[in-house]
């Protein structure tokens, strides 16, 4: 019989070498993919970005002209949030707000939500959730037309008691054995839309010359001067 | 010598993980509301338990007893992360479909199960074959209860068939009926048992067919039951 000490030693051993090999295939795997699971992920971002903007146009490169907005009215979950602005010959068009809704039924909620200049909502996307599949994720473009009750409204033609589902007394439709999910969404959608409307000027004017001395305007500027960088290792 | 023969039956027949051993069924309850997306996990499952079996029978000589389990569970847990990344970079689309329940092939017991009961006592090559045919009949069963489900939730078989295949795939969908309004349970998790216990129940009836058949043919004399249901000829 072997000496029991030796046995749990040579266990051990054991154990400790396949969870050294186990993660060095995974490090390995890891290594080699990261790069291409990156450029999908930079592909899916352009698509949705192209996705909530459908009728409009716009000549510059949406992934380039980004900003990243802090301060305490910004919307959603998220310490920071990223606009990407589409430009037309320099002119402002529109802007795709990514946001989080942090009420969803099991989770966050990613939302894209593309807002015409005149402030009237171009598209919405559900970018990434985790609601039950069958209820909660009839927000995906793929599952339902659900999204798509969004397009062309604005605080305009919509007024915020509207802004819910039609349970709580607004015009969106909730879904059969899922209410939270789109609740959580108008919400979030309602909230860019309002911020955006609010800081619509700022927004747009970080790419000018900060000439002016406004203290807002200088501390966005570093913040798209900091995105850009990383932006540009992203690209690489 | 286990044969060839007998490791196909047994994976899509007689020891059928989903319909006979009743394992992993919380992935193939939550992704089967449609054909696609059921078929997509099948197949990530299958690559899956072939290579933890052809791992697990490549070190069957080298694991201690008392280990044996964590080890199995280190060398699934590795696999599943490996083809969870691969999937992210080749298979992107796909991978965002099926999303979470890629991860989850790790706590599907089927793969532990055959890592146990089979690899860790046969050959390399039985055991990869093993992982290829239980794979296939959980594949098959994850497949035809997507196709169930979604024939009666949403009126089509093989909806969003691009985001496995392509653009090109998109013309494979069936629509059944138009206009369709869509039996919302079935694709809700109530339907997947019953679906599931609908698949189940004809493949007993088949088995108990089969049996009546061969015990009407070596005992001519015995007056034959029509009712195939009748479990008490077992």
């Amino acid at each position: 019989m072997a000496n029991p000490a030796r046995s749990i030693l040579h266990v051990g051993f054991l154990l400790a070498f396949s969870a050294l090999a186990g993660t060095g295939v995974m490090a390995i795997t890891h290594y080699h993919t990261k790069d291409r699971i990156e450029e999908n992920k930079r592909q899916v971002l352009i698509r949705g970005l192209t996705s909530v903007l459908p009728n409009v146009k716009y000549d510059n490169d949406l992934i380039e002209d980004r900003i990243t907005v802090g301060g305490p009215d910004k919307p959603g979950a998220n310490k920071s949030l990223s606009i990407y602005r589409a430009r037309y010959q320099g002119e402002p068009v529109a802007a795709v707000v990514t946001t989080i809704a942090p009420d969803g039924y099991s989770g966050p909620i990613r939302i894209l939500v593309g807002i015409q200049y005149n402030g009237v909502i171009s598209g919405v996307r559900v970018v990434e959730h985790r609601e039950t599949p069958g209820l909660g994720d009839a927000i995906e473009a793929e599952r339902s037309g659900w999204v798509f009750s969004f397009d062309g409204r604005s605080r305009q033609n919509t007024s915020p008691p509207q802004w819910q589902v039609k349970k709580d007394g607004g015009v969106f439709d909730q879904f059969t054995g899922a209410t939270i999910t789109p609740r959580a969404v108008v919400k979030a959608v309602h909230n860019s839309l309002q911020y955006f409307e609010m800081h619509r000027e700022e927004l747009f004017a970080v790419m000018e010359n900060a000439g002016t001395a406004d203290n807002q305007q200088k501390k966005s500027a570093a913040a798209s001067d900091e995105m850009h960088a990383e932006t540009k290792q992203q690209v690489k | 010598m286990t044969s060839v023969k007998t490791i196909v039956y047994d994976g899509l027949w007689k020891n059928n993980q989903a319909l006979v051993a009743l394992l992993g069924l919380c992935p193939l309850m939550a992704v089967t509301a449609t054909a696609i997306n059921g078929l997509a996990l099948g197949i990530a499952t299958t690559f899956v338990l072939i290579l933890t079996n052809a791992v697990v029978a490549l070190i069957r000589n080298h694991l201690k007893s008392e280990v044996r389990i964590p080890m199995f569970v280190l060398i699934i847990a590795s696999v599943v992360t490996v083809i969870e990344l691969l999937m992210n970079a080749y298979l992107h689309e796909l991978y965002r479909v099926l999303g979470i329940f890629v991860a989850l092939i790790v706590t599907n017991c089927t793969v532990i199960g055959r890592a146990e009961a089979f690899a860790s006592k046969r050959s390399v090559h039985h055991s990869i074959l093993d992982g290829l045919f239980i794979g296939l009949g959980f594949t098959i069963v994850l497949l035809l209860l997507g196709a169930f489900r979604e024939a009666l939730g949403y009126g089509t078989i093989f909806r969003q068939a691009e985001l496995m295949f392509g653009e090109a795939a998109s013309h494979m969908v069936i629509t059944l009926a138009d206009d369709f309004d869509g039996f919302l349970l079935a694709i809700l998790p109530p339907g997947a048992f019953m679906g599931l216990a609908v698949l189940i129940a004809a493949k007993k009836a088949i088995d108990t067919r089969i049996h009546h058949r061969q015990r009407t043919i070596k005992v001519p004399n015995v007056q034959r039951v029509t009712d195939s249901n009748a479990p008490d000829m077992l």
